[in-house]
């Protein structure tokens, strides 16, 4: 069975006045139908540059993909035509980005960003992407679409400017959307709001849903798999519930602990000791082990390949089963 | 401009090491380029009251536009307030000149939310921290200052070789310590934290959350700890306030406000916040909050929250609740009920 949307051992590298940066180094996750994969990760992991590697948004230079492949419905992307991945971006996989201040065009009026891409990609008439840009705002529940379908951007609020760009996207129809920190920016009332409208439409439409995001909270509340990344490897692959029960990575594991908690009151947090590593140089074996509380001598020579934990779960640990079982 | 409605009647209190009394600070809105003329307010600080023990923690909670900054500001007198008093060790701060004024600026420092903007790239961690000497040399004579700048470097968990680094080759997480170190240099009493862990990634916040905790025991400190995570400021509170446009809507006990919130807002602030629990899903006590924060420059009439509160009556347009002892703990809701929403 081909899934919807499949990366497979992706490697990208930004070639920089310093050096070469390896961004991603052999990246592979897939989403099906109807299924929520959350992808998690902290700055410079890499979650967000394996997106727009995916949407073909990368800028080339300094970016290059060195190997690798993403496939939609089992059509290789990466070495499509211009033209091809043009008509699947959109329509077969749609994007949303954290700030939709920079993301949506200030001189134009909301609807008109919303039309744009009816009228050249569905060929509809100009009173027909009106109606159809009034339904999508309706559908994100912006209060009086139709005055608001004339405004622009500046003139919505933080919330509204999300909803209006989660209009956009959904406007082609897409099979999967990927919202690249779509609530990082958001007040946590208006952050609730959202995450329940993408869960919704998500489910009405059965579109696979990509959520990168550094919140765990928010990825225990909606997604089903879970992709952890650190300096642009996939470290640990599981369900959503056996993740939070027992990581399987030390990774993971650490982040976890030194998550503060709300439902408790907590004296000091454990935390990752050390930075993360610079993507400049990351160091030989696994890239974590400088900072791993477990790290044994192998850990700085070999880098650990992926190991099945059973029932889809996958962990890059040398030690994956001993993590596992605490 | 400020306002003192004359000698407040009541002393301060003895046991507070700061007193804010109805403080409040509204910012002009103004139409025009040549002639400009007020069109408006905005109401950031409306009438904000509190106390703050020596060596304790009070958490500032609240989304954007509510005030928290605002507040940080007027406190830290980078802003002068509209009216309103507050008072440090019992003395009037916005009366202080001179001298007096000159310690009270020693005894309370800011941390401020963003590392890379708040220090100046082109001074080196060892000037940006011995900075503060200058002003107050009492503190530190110019021959023992190299030394004094190692140890903040050292008790911040810096390595104090790197005094001669500029902010650039530090990460975000180091940055911040830079700033802990610089607002530590005077040996304040209070230090104003505004969103000091927000900028920063999962696993270093809990590095710097530490090191505050670390530093509060070791000094003795009082932190104002202003942040719009509540996870955060449950971690490091001892109390804590939430505000809404401009006011302080409830405030308790770090246990009273997460376990036994009588405000619909918080309520409903505390249900939004996702836990990082799946098994949870869906067996939270949920509320929903439908549209944004009102603007503060036409506030709401009556209780600012009625406008999206679940519970509003006509009486919540015709006056305002007044935050009082409701069940326990002060709320300003007429209607202020305990729901537990914190799993």
């Amino acid at each position: 069975m081909t899934a919807l949307l499949e990366v497979e051992d992706l490697h990208v590298e930004f070639r920089t006045r310093d050096g070469i940066a390896r961004v991603l180094n052999g990246v592979g996750y897939h989403v099906d139908v109807g299924e929520t994969v959350a992808v998690l990760g902290e700055s410079g992991s890499g979650k967000s540059v394996t997106a727009q590697a995916v949407m073909g948004i990368l800028d080339t230079p300094p970016a290059f993909v060195t190997r690798g492949s993403v496939r939609f419905h089992g059509e290789e992307l990466l070495t499509a035509s211009a033209e091809r991945r043009r008509a699947v971006r959109g329509a077969g996989v749609a994007m949303i980005f954290q700030d939709a201040l920079s993301a949506l065009n200030p001189v134009f009026t909301v609807g008109f960003q919303i039309e744009e891409q009816l009228r050249t990609r569905r060929g509809m008439s100009r009173s027909e992407a009106r109606a159809r840009a009034i339904e999508l705002l309706d559908l994100v529940r912006i209060p009086h679409a139709r005055q608001r379908v004339r405004e622009y951007p500046h003139q919505f609020s933080g919330g509204m400017r999300q909803r209006a760009m989660i209009a956009m996207s959904l406007a082609l129809d897409p099979e999967v959307l990927i919202a690249d920190e779509p609530t990082t920016a958001l007040d946590v009332t208006v952050q609730a709001q959202i995450m329940d409208l993408l869960a919704e439409i998500q489910r009405e439409r059965h579109m696979g849903l990509v959520l990168i995001t550094h919140d765990l909270g928010v990825v225990a509340e909606v997604a089903d798999r879970i992709v952890v990344m650190y300096a642009g490897r996939i470290v640990e692959q599981a369900d959503a519930l056996s993740l939070f029960r027992s990581p399987g990575h030390p990774y993971t594991e650490a982040l976890m602990k030194s998550l503060p908690r709300l439902d408790a009151k907590g004296t000091v947090l454990d935390t990752i000791k050390g930075l993360p590593p610079s993507l400049l140089r990351i160091p030989p074996g696994c890239p974590f082990h400088p900072r791993c509380p477990r790290a044994r001598d192998v850990c700085a020579v070999d880098v650990p390949a992926p190991v099945s934990l059973g029932l889809g779960r996958i962990s890059a640990c040398h030690f994956a089963e001993e993590v596992l079982h605490g | 401009m400020v306002k003192h409605a004359g000698p407040d009647p009541t002393p301060p209190d003895p046991s507070a090491l700061l007193e804010v009394r109805h403080l409040v600070k509204h910012f002009p809105v103004t139409r025009g380029v040549l002639f400009r003329r007020a069109v408006g307010q905005v109401r950031a600080v409306d009438g904000v009251s509190f106390t703050l023990a020596a060596g304790e923690t009070l958490g500032v909670v609240g989304e954007s536009g509510c005030g928290k900054s605002t507040l940080a500001q007027v406190l830290m007198l980078l802003e002068p307030p509209t009216a309103g008093t507050a008072y440090f060790e019992g003395r009037s701060m916005f009366e202080m000149r001179g001298g007096a004024l000159r310690a009270l600026r020693r005894d309370m420092q800011i941390v401020l939310q963003d590392p890379y903007t708040s220090l100046n790239p082109r001074m080196t961690v060892g000037d940006i921290v011995g900075e503060p000497f200058e002003i107050h040399p009492e503190v530190a004579p110019k021959g023992s200052r190299a030394a004094k700048v190692r140890d903040l470097l050292d008790v911040v968990g810096l390595n104090p070789e790197h005094i001669n680094r500029y902010p650039h080759q530090f990460s975000g997480g180091q940055r911040q310590r830079v700033g802990i170190a610089r607002a530590l240099a005077l040996r304040p009493k209070v230090i104003v934290c505004d969103e000091p862990v927000s900028a920063l990634d999962v696993s270093i916040q809990a590095q710097v959350m530490n090191l505050l905790r670390e530093l509060q025991s070791e000094f003795g400190l009082a932190y104002v700890f202003i942040a719009h995570d509540l996870s955060v400021v449950r971690h490091l509170s001892d109390r804590v306030a939430v505000m809404y446009l401009g006011k302080i809507v409830e405030i308790g006990t770090e246990d009273e406000i997460y376990r036994h919130p009588t405000h619909p807002y918080t309520q409903a602030l505390l249900s939004a916040v996702p836990v990082a629990d799946p098994a949870l899903r869906g067996q939270r006590d949920v509320i929903r909050l439908t549209g944004d924060v009102p603007s503060p420059i036409d506030p709401p009439s009556g209780c600012r929250f009625r406008t999206r509160c679940w519970k509003a009556q006509d009486l919540c347009a015709q006056r305002e609740p007044e935050l009082v002892d409701r069940g326990g703990h002060l709320s300003a809701c007429h209607f202020a009920e305990q729901r537990s929403v914190v799993p």
